[in-house]
Parts: structure tokens; sequence; C-alpha cells
């Protein structure tokens, strides 16, 4: 076996980093087994799941299917870097408090693609949801109680209720 | 160990109440780490090779080449594991690796570990293996004619002398008279009926990690580590010290924080066999983490059935007799088969008072992938073919289907006629609700063609009263202890899978012991320190486990009063621990802090901890072969009603809505009860619209291959798909349930796939009875009624018309009443 092994360095949840990852890695491989970043989570190996979710440049995209090199230069942001334990994003508060998160796989992709669509539409109502989470498969919850949980931190996020 | 009552509501503090779960916010951040998040130094990367036929015998396997590639450590055969496992202990039919036979498409025939995935992946393509092949079976029909024969060849030796190779079990049972029943009834409704297999479909694969402590050498006091995303760490355990050949106590299973299971990973696999064995070959850490299509194969789900339903009843609706007659398509091995051809007939006996019932079951194996429990183990399929015989018998009869259930509930505190212990039972209280919340009193069938309405019930157990394995010990188990830090720790052998079991039993202990849910840790699923509990299966859990966290933590409890009512100089009865507080119950305004409260027990009892456990009564069902199959300590209801709307051009059921009413006795965390109803309903819909787990046949490329092994092509609903659900909790207080509670995780599916196709009639006349209901599948349906002449709108039942004709005909007696006041000149 000869693998090909290149350095990326990427912007990720604001830090430089810097990680030598064979040639063909996509951006998950990336951030799970060359920088230790976890929780972006592999469901499908193509594409299909969602639960690999992040953003590039505030945009959600698969990592999964991402190669890692269209992520150089640009700024990822994982479910770690979404908000810090002791000031979480009102989304992750939300998500807990809702009942949203059942087994948690799918929950760092759904955040991810919450964040982008609150990011670019502070006041969605139902259907906006469950458009913008067409892509990230959930096995356990039915949906519902994620879409309480993503319209109640809109309301927190606009400063219109408790986190 | 004695089970719980109830107390009044007005009592709780934590219980009852909207909480976060103990792992939500790390589960939320990016924090909680799974198997597969798990790096140890060294580690090395396994894969396995499997077979690419359906049925053959192996002839040779030279894994040379692949050992001399560079950065492999070791490959492992079936020779290097040839002792069967299975997790029923009746039907031990696998090995960990493919010993001298492969039996379906993906059956695991060698094993690899190497420096990365790359290395391993080229490893398998170096190994030759040389197969004979057989004859083979995707449909269960055949399988069960087989002779033994070398062209109608058994896929597993008999058990017995004479006995059929390709039958798992045969399940016969009869309760009371089922002849006269049929003869006595007005109406007599008898078809077939086919569920298509559907998988799990987690979300996250398969992973297991083997690790190795070898002081001392392999014989030596060396142990054995298996990292797994399980759901039954305990089953696991006993299974690795068998097949491997290792002292128990030298096995130690970990269960991480597992993404999904559903049942799909409720028994030992391959992988988690062939971590360890690795781990031992090399001395170093192993990981193998299963591809999707992996998961796919490995599967374990619901099985297909092929029922035959007779139902009769009189013409009130009442039932006289029920006759079921059913093959289980099972896949190349066992799993729980055997359990599950039980359950296909032995759960169908509640909500409804059968007076007769009579069933029949086969489990076959087949060439496929082993089906296995799936979320509703084994009861989900008869429930769709039941509930739609009831619609049919009230629609031959002109009943409301709704009224048809009231009128055949069977009560509570009674017995099922297959014997089986009924105690609490909300199921009235459900109907109510869903029929209720969906209006369904002006809408079922009022609604304009297309548009239906369809009602379902159903029942399903709280646990299983008896283990896989016949013992005497606890079925569930808790450690505790506290200290002056005002903490709580809990120790739970349970399995959290999602469905949050460690947050239940950190409720329970800060409601008993009165401290803030923030001071409860948990610890779970790790067989070396935590007490044995049998797993994340049959909805066992918040039932049993959660008796004995109330068990262990009343222990202590009644130590911390002792300890303050010594300082009050007063009753212990007379101490409340409420709210971070120890209270005086007479004038509450004496108090101290919890932590003071604890540090008083400490002092007086030293070092502070209890354990609890759980185990079921024994009287709770019939004294004949097989009748403790299906008993439970309680058992749950749930009705459903599903509101769709059919395009006749297309055949696309589109479903609009599901109410779903659940009985789970008392919900501990509204939140968490509602996110089983409509996680279960959701799955249901899945089931019922979209999901087939299906292999190609002969006709059509490779025959045997999964036809979607991808969450792209098994479709499972997305966002988009899935219909609004509306939850209501119906609380019935079980006595024996912790605080009555009793489950929620899997009765709630139940009715979601017969509802809908209830509701299908509702809207088009047309009876589904063969799953899913495709698009393709409901538009030749809706095509042959057209042909008929019977693509209508079902009339509407007699009861309800002549309720309707005596309300109009009340409206026109007022409406005359009132022009004959008003002839006189009176007026109102």
């Amino acid at each position: 076996m000869s693998v090909h092994f290149d350095v990326v360095r990427l912007r990720v949840n604001g830090d430089e980093r810097a990680a030598g990852v064979p040639s063909h890695y996509t951006l998950l491989e990336t951030l799970r087994y060359g920088l230790g970043l976890t929780g972006s989570k592999q469901g499908c190996d193509k594409g299909d799941c969602g639960a690999c979710t992040v953003l590039l440049d505030g945009e959600p995209v698969l990592s999964c299917i991402t190669p890692v090199h269209e992520a150089e230069g640009r700024e990822v942001t994982t479910v770690e870097g979404l908000g810090r334990p002791d000031t979480p994003h009102p989304l992750q508060s939300a998500f807990d408090r809702f009942g949203a998160g059942q087994c948690g796989f799918c929950t760092p992709g759904i955040l991810c693609s919450s964040a982008a669509l609150l990011a670019r539409d502070p006041d969605p109502g139902l259907d906006q949801v469950r458009d913008a989470l067409s892509g990230n498969l959930c096995r356990c919850t039915g949906y519902t109680k994620i879409y309480d949980a993503v319209l109640h931190a809109a309301r927190v996020q606009r400063g219109g209720g408790e986190s | 160990m004695t089970p719980s009552n109830p107390r009044s509501d007005a009592d709780f503090t934590v219980v009852g109440r909207p909480q976060g779960k103990v792992d939500g916010p790390a589960k939320a951040q990016g924090r909680a780490r799974y198997t597969d998040d798990l790096v140890f130094p060294g580690m090395l990367h396994g894969k396995i090779l499997r077979s690419p036929h359906p049925h053959a015998r192996i002839v040779s396997i030279d894994t040379s080449g692949a050992e001399a590639l560079e950065g492999v450590h070791a490959v492992v055969t079936g020779r290097d594991m040839p002792i069967t496992y299975g997790v029923i202990p009746w039907t031990p039919d696998e090995y960990p690796l493919a010993l001298d036979r492969v039996r379906y498409i993906g059956d695991g025939v060698a094993a690899v570990a190497a420096v990365d995935e790359d290395t391993a992946n080229e490893a398998l393509r170096l190994i030759q293996v040389e197969y004979e092949e057989l004859p083979h079976y995707l449909d269960p029909h055949e399988a069960l004619e087989a002779t033994g024969e070398p062209d109608r060849p058994f896929i597993h030796a008999p058990r017995k002398e004479g006995w059929n190779g390709n039958v798992t079990k045969i399940v016969k049972l009869d309760f009371g008279d089922v002849d006269t029943g049929m003869a006595d009834a007005d109406v007599v409704i008898e078809d077939d009926y086919f569920f298509e297999g559907t998988t799990h479909a987690p979300i996250e694969p398969h992973c297991a990690i083997g690790l190795v402590e070898t002081d001392g050498g392999p014989e030596g006091p060396g142990r054995v580590t298996v990292y797994s995303a399980t759901q039954v760490p305990h089953y696991l355990h006993r299974e690795l010290a068998r097949v491997l050949e290792l002292d128990p106590a030298r096995v130690r299973v970990v269960q991480p924080p597992v993404g999904g299971a559903f049942g799909g990973k409720s028994e030992p696999f391959d992988l988690e066999f062939c971590v360890a064995l690795l781990a031992m070959r090399t001395g170093r850490p192993v990981k193998i983490l299963y591809t999707r299509e992996e998961v796919f194969y490995s599967h374990r789900g619901r099985h297909p059935f092929h029922m035959r339903y007779k139902v009769g009843a009189r013409s009130d609706g009442t039932l006289t007799a029920v006759e079921a007659d059913t093959v289980l398509d099972g896949g190349a091995y066992a799993s729980f088969g055997l359990v599950t051809t039980y359950y296909s007939g032995q759960l169908l006996t509640a909500p409804y008072h059968m007076p007769a019932y009579r069933f029949r079951s086969r489990r076959a194996y087949t060439n496929k992938p082993a089906c296995g429990p799936k979320r509703g183990h084994g009861s989900v399929q008869p429930r769709f073919a039941f509930e739609v015989q009831l619609d049919r018998i009230a629609h031959a009869l002109g009943l409301d289907p709704m009224e048809l259930r009231r009128r055949n509930f069977m009560g509570k505190n009674t017995r099922t006629v297959n014997e089986l212990r009924v105690t609490s039972n909300g199921f009235l209280e459900c109907l109510d609700a869903v029929e209720a919340a969906s209006d369904w009193r002006s809408r079922f069938r009022r609604l304009p063609f297309g548009r239906g309405l369809g009602v379902a019930g159903s029942c399903y157990i709280s646990g299983t009263n008896y283990p896989v394995y016949p013992n005497e010990m606890p079925q569930s188990a808790i450690q505790l202890q506290l200290d002056r830090s005002g903490r709580v720790a809990i120790f739970s052998g349970a399995s959290e899978i999602g469905q949050g079991t460690d947050s239940m039993v950190a409720y329970l202990a800060a409601e008993e012991l009165g401290v803030p849910l923030e001071y409860v840790r948990v610890q779970s699923g790790d067989t070396d320190f935590t007490p044995v509990d049998l797993g994340a299966y049959s909805s066992r859990v918040t039932f049993m486990l959660g008796n004995a966290c109330l068990d262990a933590a009343r222990k202590l409890k009644a130590k911390v009063k002792e300890a303050v009512a010594a300082e009050w100089e007063c009753r212990p009865s007379q101490v409340k621990l409420a709210g971070g507080q120890a209270l005086f119950g007479p004038d509450t305004s004496r108090r101290m802090p919890i932590r003071q409260a604890f540090v008083l027990a400490e002092e007086m009892h030293g070092t502070l901890g209890s354990v609890g456990w759980y185990n079921t009564p024994k009287d709770i069902h019939g004294d004949y072969r097989g009748g403790t199959i299906g008993a439970s300590p309680a058992y749950s209801f749930t009705a459903h009603v599903a509101e769709v709307e059919v395009d006749v051009d297309t055949g696309q059921v589109h479903v609009e809505k599901i109410w779903v009413a659940h009985d789970c006795g008392r919900a501990l965390n509204p939140v968490l009860v509602e996110g089983q109803m409509e996680g279960s309903a959701y799955m249901g819909f899945g089931e019922a619209l979209m999901e087939e787990q299906v292999f190609k046949g002969p006709d059509h490329g490779r025959s045997g291959l999964h036809d979607a092994p991808s969450l792209l092509d098994y479709r499972i609903p997305t966002s988009l798909d899935t219909p609004l659900l509306e939850s209501h909790i119906v609380e019935s207080i079980d006595p024996e349930g912790p605080y009555g509670a009793k489950e929620a995780g899997e009765g709630p599916l139940h009715p979601a796939i017969p509802a809908i196709a209830n509701a299908i009639f509702d809207a088009v006349g047309v009876r589904m009875t063969r799953l899913p209901f495709s698009a393709p599948a409901v538009w030749r349906a809706i095509q042959k009624a057209r042909d008929e002449g019977t693509l209508e709108k079902p009339a509407a039942p007699r009861v309800a018309r002549a309720q309707a004709a005596r309300a109009r005909g009340a409206r026109a007696e007022a409406g005359r009443a009132q022009s004959a006041r008003a002839e006189r000149g009176g007026g109102s």
C-alpha cells in the first residue's frame, strides 16, 4: 500500500489547524480522524443521511462528500464551534429542553443545518424548518420535537423568550 | 424489590415534569463520545470479508496473500472461533465467521487487522476463498418444502433426526373453542395479509473496539475489553466469554452512547467477536466500523410475515373467535426467531376480549440476512392484519370502528384468553383521546372522496417476564451512593440508546432523595462496574430499572431520614426530602440543606451506599408450553387515528396527520414519553408507506443481493415525508410500575400501520392488505376497484346513519315545534 499524504490547513471553529492526512480524505475524515473533532458524525458514507453536516463559510455542506482540499482557506464550523458549554447556542439549549435529541447521533448535523437556517431567516415558519432539515435524517424523534426546538431557539435569538 | 405504590401527583417535584436529559447538553454540544469517536494508542483497523454467494460451501480459504501484505497484523477465519452462538440459548446456529458454509450474501468469512483502513481493505482483496455454490431459497414457503436432498438442501442441519433443517420453530396454540366461536358468528372475515420486511436503520453504524491487557500473557490474568455500540452489554459479555473460551471475569464490555438501535443492536454481531480475537492476536486495540452497506446486511430487522386471518363476530360487533396462520421469513439465522414465532401469536390477545383464539406460526430459514427484533418485536405484523380485520368487521356490520373497539374492550385487572395477566389498562381513554382530537365523529366517512380517517389500537409488553437464559437472579439492578458533598452517584447496568434510561433513573433518585437533578451523576453500561441489567429490549427498562432504582434510593432515604430525625428529635416519618432540603413535615419552615442531612447520615451510618434490584412476579401467565412468552408485569396500550389523502390518479398516499394516544402508566418525563410516541408513530408510518428490506431475485441480477443497501435507496422518511404527529399521554398509574410507569418506546408504533390502511379505505374504499402502501401498489388496487366498480366512498356506519337520522328528525321536530309556536303567535 502506498497512500499519499498531504498536509492540509483549515480554519476550524476559529482556530488555524494543520493535519497530515491521506490525499483522498474527506473533510469529515480530516475533522474526525485528523483533528480529533468527533462531534460531526458518519452515518452513511456517501451523503445520504446528513449526520456529517458542517458549515463552510456559513453554508451547510455534507462533509463526508466534501474533499478536504475544498475546505482549505475557508471557515469551517462544526457542532463544537456553535457555542461553548457555558454559553451554548440557543439551538443547543433548546434541543435539550425540548427533547429534540434522543440518541443524539444526527443532532450535530441537524444543529448545523438549523443554525444556517436561523442565520439567513431569523423568523422561520414550520415549513421553512421542514425544508431546511430535509437533508438530515433522524431515526428517533419523528422530527416533531426538533421543530419545537428550532422554532423556540429562533424566538430566543430574536430576543423573544428565555433560553 | 417491592414494587412501588403510586403517590398523588401533587407530591412530586421532579417526576411528571418536563426535564432535560442528563446526557442532553453533551449530545447537543458534540461532546458525547460514541464508539467510533474513541481512539486508543496503536489502534489497528479491522475489516470483514463477506460472502458474495447466498448459499455455498466453503471449499478453501487462502489468507497467505493478505498476511504477507505490509501493514497487516492479523488475519482470522471461522476456524479460529469454531463455537456457535446465538442470543437465544436454544438456537445457537451462528459462527462469528462462517466455518464451512455461507448462508447469505454478506455472511462474514474472514477478518483482518491492519495499520489503517486502506490497508485492511487491500488485504481483504488478497484473501482467496473457493466456494461451491448450493441451491438457495429466497421464499420461505419454498424453504419449508425442502427435503434435504442435494437439489433442495437444508440451510442448517436439522436439530433432530427427521426434522426439517429449514424450520427454526413451529408454534401451535389453541385457546377456547374456536370452531364453535366461528359457527356462532354472524359475520366471519377471512383474508391473506403480507407484511414486508423492514430494517432498523439507526443513523450510527455498528462499531466495536477490542482491547487486551496481557499482563502474564494470554493464558495469564489478562483481560479482554470490548467497547461496542450494543444495546445488550450483558448478553454480549456472556457470548464473548463462551465463544472465545475466556473466563467471564476476564471479559469486560463497555457500551458508550449508542446512536440509535431500535432492536438492531440487541444481540452479538460478528464484529464484536472479531475485534476481541484480533486484539488478542495482535496485542493492540482493534476497531471495526461497519459500512452502511454492512449495516443493511447485518439486519436482524422486521420479519416478512405471510399471514392468514379469520375473525368471527356477532352482529353487535363482539368477537367470537380469532384464527391465524403465519409463515415468518427468518433469513439465514435464528437470532431471536424462536421468540418472534411465539410473539407473532401471543401478543395479539389484548386489549380486546377474545373468547377463543387459535394460531399456528412457522419460522423458515431463507438465504437472506437474518431477521430479528425490531421495535414492536413480532407483534407489529399481526397487529396490522388484525386491526384491518376489525375495520372490515365493523364495516360489514355497519358499525363505527371506534365503537366496535370499545365494545370488545377487555377491561383491566383481567386475564387474556392465553392467560396473560393484565393489570392497568387505559385503552378506552386512548380511544377517547384520539376520537376527540381528530374530530372523528363529524369527519369519519364524511370527508370528501379521496380523504379518509382510520383508527387502530394495540398493546405491548413492559419487559419480558423471563430472561433469554433461565435464571432466578434479578432482571435489573442499581448501585447508588451519596456522600457529604450532596451528590448522588448512580451505577446503572442499563443501556442508554437515546431513549433516556440514564435520565429516568436520575429523575427517580432526585425525587426520592430530594436532591436537585444536577446533583445526580449516572454511570451506565460497563460490565466491570455496573450491576447486571439484561439490556435495552422488550421495553423493559423503565419498568424494571425504575423499580430497582426506587428500591436502592428508598434504602438510603430511610437512613437519611433516620439521621435527620435524631437531630430534630422527631419521628423519621415526619422528615421529608425534597427540593434540595430536608424538611420537618408538620412545620416545613424547619429545614436544612440536603447536604447537611447527608452529613448527618454519613456520621450515623458510615459511608452511604445501597443496591436495589427488580425481578418479575412469577404467577402472571398460563401453565402451558410457551405460556411464559408474552408474559409481562404490565402492558401499555395505544390508539391512533390517521388522516390520509389518496391521489387516485397516481396512487400516492399522503398522510396528513397521526393522532397518537398512549397509556404509559405514568409519564415520568412527559417530554421523553412524547418523544417515544412520536418516534414510534414516525417509524410505523415509514413502514406503512416507504420501507422495504428486499432482495434481488434470480431474474434481476445477482439473486439474494440486497436491493437497496443505502440510506438513499432504502427510503426512510425525511422531515418532508413525515406527517404531523400529535401526542396524547394517558396515565393509568400501573400498580407495580415505578410511580405507576409503564413502557412508551415500542407500543406506540403498532397502530400506525393499520390506522393508515383503514384511512385509505375510508378515503377511496380500497383495502390494502400488503405492505408497503407504495404508490404503484395503491394505484394497482385503485385500478382493480375501478374495474370492479367499487372505487367510491364507503357507506357510513348504520349506527352513525341512525344517529344522524335521529339528529335530523330532532331538528325537524324542533323546527315543527317552532313553527307551531309561531302560528300561535308566541315565539321564544
